[in-house]
């Protein structure tokens, strides 16, 4: 028998019940996201693609944008002391995440507008002419633009990897408290960055392209999960009890329903079949596999909170 | 240079609470929170068993996993005696420190900081002890410099067995349980 009696059962007090909410998965998710969408764009400027009016990385900067200013705003939102935010940018903490992660989306945005600027989409090159003669000139530096495609893939890698580390750092939770966590949380964001490419992608065969992709992420990702959890189940009594959370506890039916089955499985088949061309691609698969990405993170947060050191049997 | 810690003698704890309620005057700890906190934990099987009372606050760890991720350098370690701290103009309430307290020491004060024990470093400057130490009426409590083998503290812990809390997380503590 174990009982232990403390004065502090009050969810103000403790913080393991909750720390974060709903704001940090949804950041780390778009963190990812925009990650994978910045090394598509990479890629695809890197391959000179950017000459064609028609690719997708013409667009991809701008929404990347977007959609990485939503994911800051509920960064924001989660900080408790917000009039204060400004300090994260008057120092850097070498072993702090969240300090690499703060400059790192501060060289996200330039990144993100250069690779913008070298070919504007009609609709901004016309109402604003500077622009245009910008990407003039930056088209005749090819190698120029090269790098900029190299700096994309690059910093959206950083930017991936940082957001698992983030968790993986926290030693506390045992359930966070992984190597394979940066992997994972790259792998998807490239997964779910495919998906939501694959999408708005106009050319048929960048859609093939980034299909295919997607399933080969989606396989890589079957793989680190089960190299995750088989890290965690030959590991110490605690991590054992934090995988046994997401195999058989409070979230398994979150972890095996929705992240497993509808965000990874299901999606990987219908992709399958598409790309083989028994069936029609629709924006069914690239859906499912958003929702699970993002899901994933909501999983990987709460259950990792919900983990922790004292032998309670949790 | 001097290492505070604090030595709790759990078999002299009776579990009265005026360890908390002294911190929550002296800190003015917000109603709802706590900096301290008493545990009592049992242990055995019925009638072979082991009951060990502790009054428990931030450890304040030789190797802290709080001030490592702190992102603005908020949570510090305080030359005095490394007691570890937080500078309430620096933190961003982002807190990546609470997720990195293996013993959940931390909590957010309703004014948006991360807030937690200091050892009252406020009394230790002036040589006095901290608030829980000074008005523990068992005298279960002792505050000293942990690095001076001459220091009360010291004594006790050569003298007697000990344990910290969670030491497998490797944070390296520096409250000790007499047992």
């Amino acid at each position: 028998m174990n009982e232990y009696t403390t004065t502090r059962h009050n969810e103000l007090v403790d913080p393991s019940l909750h720390i974060w909410g709903w704001e940090i998965p949804v950041y780390l998710f778009i963190g990812g996201l925009v990650a994978g969408m910045m090394i598509i764009t990479g890629y695809f400027i890197f391959k000179g693609r950017y000459k064609d009016k028609a690719c997708v990385c013409r667009v991809l900067p701008l929404l990347g944008m977007i959609i990485l200013s939503a994911g800051m705003f509920t960064l924001f939102l989660d900080l408790e002391h917000k009039l204060y935010t400004w300090r994260l940018y008057l120092t850097f903490k070498v072993a702090s995440p969240m300090s690499w992660g703060a400059w790192i989306l501060i060289v996200v945005y330039p990144t993100m507008i250069a690779s913008f600027l070298i070919n504007v989409p009609e609709y901004f090159s016309k109402k604003f002419l500077w622009m245009d003669k910008i990407s003039e000139k930056l088209q005749q530096h090819k190698y120029a633009v090269k790098n900029i495609g190299v700096v994309n893939m690059l910093l959206g890698g950083l930017l991936g990897i940082y957001t698992g580390v983030l968790l993986s750092a926290l030693g506390a939770r045992p359930l966070w408290n992984s190597s394979m966590l940066w992997l994972l949380f790259l792998v998807s964001g490239l997964s779910a960055a495919s998906a939501f490419v694959h999408m708005v992608a106009k050319r048929v065969d960048e859609r093939e392209l980034l299909a295919k992709a997607d399933n080969g992420f989606l396989i890589l990702e079957i793989f680190v999960i089960a190299l995750f959890i088989i890290g965690m189940v030959t590991s110490t009594k605690v991590h054992i009890d934090s995988a046994l959370v997401l195999l058989s506890g409070i979230y398994a039916p979150a972890f095996w329903v929705f992240v497993l089955a509808l965000g990874i499985v299901i999606p990987l088949i219908i992709q399958l079949l598409a790309v083989n061309h028994k069936i029609k691609h629709t924006p069914v698969a690239p859906i499912m596999v958003i929702v699970g990405g993002l899901v994933l993170r909501f999983v990987i947060v709460y259950a990792g909170q919900y983990t922790h050191w004292v032998d309670a049997g949790f | 240079m001097a290492r505070f810690g604090m030595v709790i003698d759990t078999k002299k704890c009776v579990g009265c609470m005026d360890c908390v309620v002294a911190c929550k005057t002296e800190n003015d700890v917000p109603e709802a929170f706590n900096r301290d906190w008493i545990v009592q934990d049992v242990r055995g099987k019925n009638p072979d068993l082991h009951m060990e009372i502790r009054t428990e606050r931030c450890n304040h760890c030789d190797n802290p996993p709080c001030v490592y991720c702190c992102p603005t350098g908020a949570s510090h370690v305080h030359d005095l005696g490394g007691i570890v701290l937080v500078t309430h103009d620096l933190c961003i309430g982002c807190k990546a420190c609470l997720a990195s307290c293996p013993y959940d020491t931390r909590f957010i004060h309703p004014e948006g900081y991360a807030d937690k024990c200091t050892f009252c470093v406020h009394r230790v400057e002036k040589g006095l002890d901290p608030a829980c130490v000074s008005v523990c009426p068992t005298h279960c409590m002792y505050f000293g410099d942990l690095d001076d083998p001459n220091s009360q503290v010291s004594k006790l812990l050569t003298s007697r067995k000990n344990h910290s809390l969670i030491p497998e997380a490797g944070t390296k503590p520096q409250i000790l349980y007499l047992v």
